[in-house]
């Protein structure tokens, strides 16, 4: 049964695309038929950062509208043969995302993807609405400070109240804690929340943390998803979570401060 | 013709009602109080039905009071008691005509000290001889039906054997829960910039993080209970504690539960009681 799954926050700017770009192409990585929707309407990025910009002719609004067909929409990723795109329309706004047709959208997926990844805009208005009410389960993104967690939480009320399984009575969106932008230095020394303050609040299991990496950025100018970075330990953080997503038990990393050995200071390295 | 289904059926029930005493005949200054009073706490009176009463024999005109307690969100639903010119136009203007004397509770609460007890459940924040509106139960709430019923949240939820409204989610920042007509037990957490709304008492096993307003329908006698008090806001029967400052220390964090001490709203550490 194919899976539905919204990468959302509330608070914009904490890495839901970031994520939903790593997170679908991890899937995949694996051998998973997956593909990847893009419902920032009007502020389309997943496509930057996916690398795909410049293949996009049709989009999500024109699919709903019956403009073009949903397999002429798809973008095939560069990255990994089992991983698809379909793209945001930048010249829309959000209420041009019907949940009629999105709904058409989700069930002719379902045929023939295992899992369809919705990369939500931020905000708990009309756009992250529709990309979170299809949901089976929720990647819940979350930055290290009081405003995000925030908003994380009221979204995690949405979830519980508003979402499909929840108006149908079914059984509850899975929810899951992705805590990313981590800095162990700066939650040391006690200028952002900890994990475990983080879930001390939220009270949902954790996913993964991933490190604030510099690499991140570098990615998305280049156009890959930053699980493909060699060596980086944002690339590692992201395989560890779609690793525990399938259900491997890999143990946290990147979430306490790495000592500074001598050997380091002495020579400046960091 | 075949036989229709009953269109309606009648039952009787009896719900809490908010009474609002006029005791001015300056409609200018009632109406500027009153708004100035709902907008304090907009949510814990909206929609709320209230009854009318009077003060000796003034004769307000009963439509235009009618239309401005719709307009600031609190419809008139009758006038209690009154000299028989006074309820005749009630009547003329379409209010209904309440007895004198509520029955009484059958709820055995312990209330405060009985007697005539004229003390308004909210006081606008004017000093006591300017403030010339006052709404309040008249501490003879009949007791109501317990309706259960759960705001825009979807918690799983259930009545307990004494009629409590349970909740066994995590009520979250944007979410608000109201027991109507009983009592609030929450046994997961209580975020803050969630809200919990009981007419009777609130008991939170868990971290009170959000606001909690217990007594809500003017039950001076209501309390809310926390495993662990780190409450934005607490009030009984409309009587508000906000911590700006966070829960005093004594408290903070700790088992608690909050009372109203005549017309202060006192909290206090739970300590066992030998
Ligand atoms: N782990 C990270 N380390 C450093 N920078 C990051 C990390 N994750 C994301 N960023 C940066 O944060 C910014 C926002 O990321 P992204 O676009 O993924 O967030 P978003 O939640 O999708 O934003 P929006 O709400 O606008 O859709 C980008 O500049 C991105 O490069
Ligand atoms: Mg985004």
């Amino acid at each position: 049964m194919a899976k539905v799954i919204v990468v959302t926050s509330g608070k914009g700017g904490v890495g839901k695309t970031t994520t939903s770009a790593s997170f679908s192409s991890g899937l995949a990585l694996r051998g998973n038929r997956t593909v990847v929707i893009d419902f920032d309407v009007g502020l389309r990025n997943l496509d930057l950062i996916m690398g795909c910009e410049r293949r996009v002719v049709f989009d999500i609004v024109n699919v709903i509208h019956g403009e073009a067909a949903l397999s002429r929409a798809l973008i095939k990723d560069k990255h990994c043969d089992n991983l698809f795109v379909l793209p945001a329309s930048q010249t829309r706004d959000k209420e041009a995302l019907t949940l009629d047709g999105v709904q058409r959208i989700i069930d002719e997926l379902k045929e023939s993807f295992d899992y369809i990844v919705c990369d939500s805009p931020a905000g708990i208005e009309h756009g992250a609405y529709s990309a979170m009410y299809f949901a089976d389960e929720a990647l819940v993104v979350t930055n290290p400070e009081v405003s995000s967690v925030r908003d994380s939480d009221r979204i995690l009320g949405i979830l519980a109240a508003k979402s499909r399984r929840a108006v149908e009575g079914r059984e509850p969106v899975k929810e899951h804690l992705l805590v990313t932008r981590y800095n162990p230095t700066r939650v040391a020394a006690g200028e952002m929340l900890s994990v475990d303050d983080i879930q001390e609040i939220l009270r949902i299991p954790l996913l993964g943390v991933i490190p604030e990496s510099e690499a991140v950025l570098q990615a998305s100018n280049a156009g890959t998803p930053a699980i493909h970075l060699e060596k980086s330990d944002v690339a590692e953080a992201y395989k560890d979570v779609v690793a525990r997503f399938m259900g491997e038990d890999v143990p946290m990393r990147f979430v306490t401060a790495e000592k500074v050995g001598l050997f380091k200071r002495l020579f400046g390295g960091r | 013709m075949p036989t229709e289904s009953p269109a309606f059926k009648i039952r009787n029930a009896s719900f809490p009602l908010f009474v609002l005493h006029v005791q001015t005949a300056q409609m200018e200054t009632f109406t500027q109080q009153m708004r100035a009073h709902v907008a304090q706490a907009p949510e814990f009176f909206a929609g709320a039905p209230v009854a009318l009463a009077l003060d000796g024999d003034a004769l307000p005109d009963f439509a235009d009071l009618a239309a401005f307690m719709r307009e600031i969100g609190l419809p008139l639903v009758g006038l209690v008691g009154g000299s028989p010119a006074q309820r005749d136009a009630a009547r003329a203007a379409g209010l209904g005509l309440l007895p004198e004397k509520p029955a009484r509770a059958r709820a055995a609460r312990a209330q405060p000290a009985d007697g005539e007890q004229t003390t308004p459940a909210v006081e606008p924040a004017a000093s006591p001889d300017q403030a010339e509106a006052a709404i309040g139960d008249d501490a003879r709430t009949p007791a109501a039906q317990p309706v259960a019923e759960v705001g825009e949240t979807p918690a799983a939820v259930g009545l307990g054997p004494r009629g409590a409204l349970v909740i066994d989610k995590p009520v979250r920042a944007g979410q608000r829960i109201h027991a109507e007509g009983c009592d609030l037990v929450v046994l997961a957490i209580v975020n803050a910039g969630a809200e919990l709304i009981a007419d009777g008492d609130i008991h939170v096993y868990a971290p009170l993080r959000g606001r909690a307003l217990a007594g809500a329908r003017g039950n001076t006698a209501a309390r809310i209970y926390a495993q662990a008090m780190e409450a934005e806001l607490v009030a009984i029967a409309g009587y508000y504690l906000v911590f700006e400052q966070g829960v005093p220390q004594e408290a903070r964090g700790k088992p608690a539960q909050v009372y109203l001490d005549g017309e202060r709203v006192s909290l206090s550490p739970l300590r066992p009681l030998r």
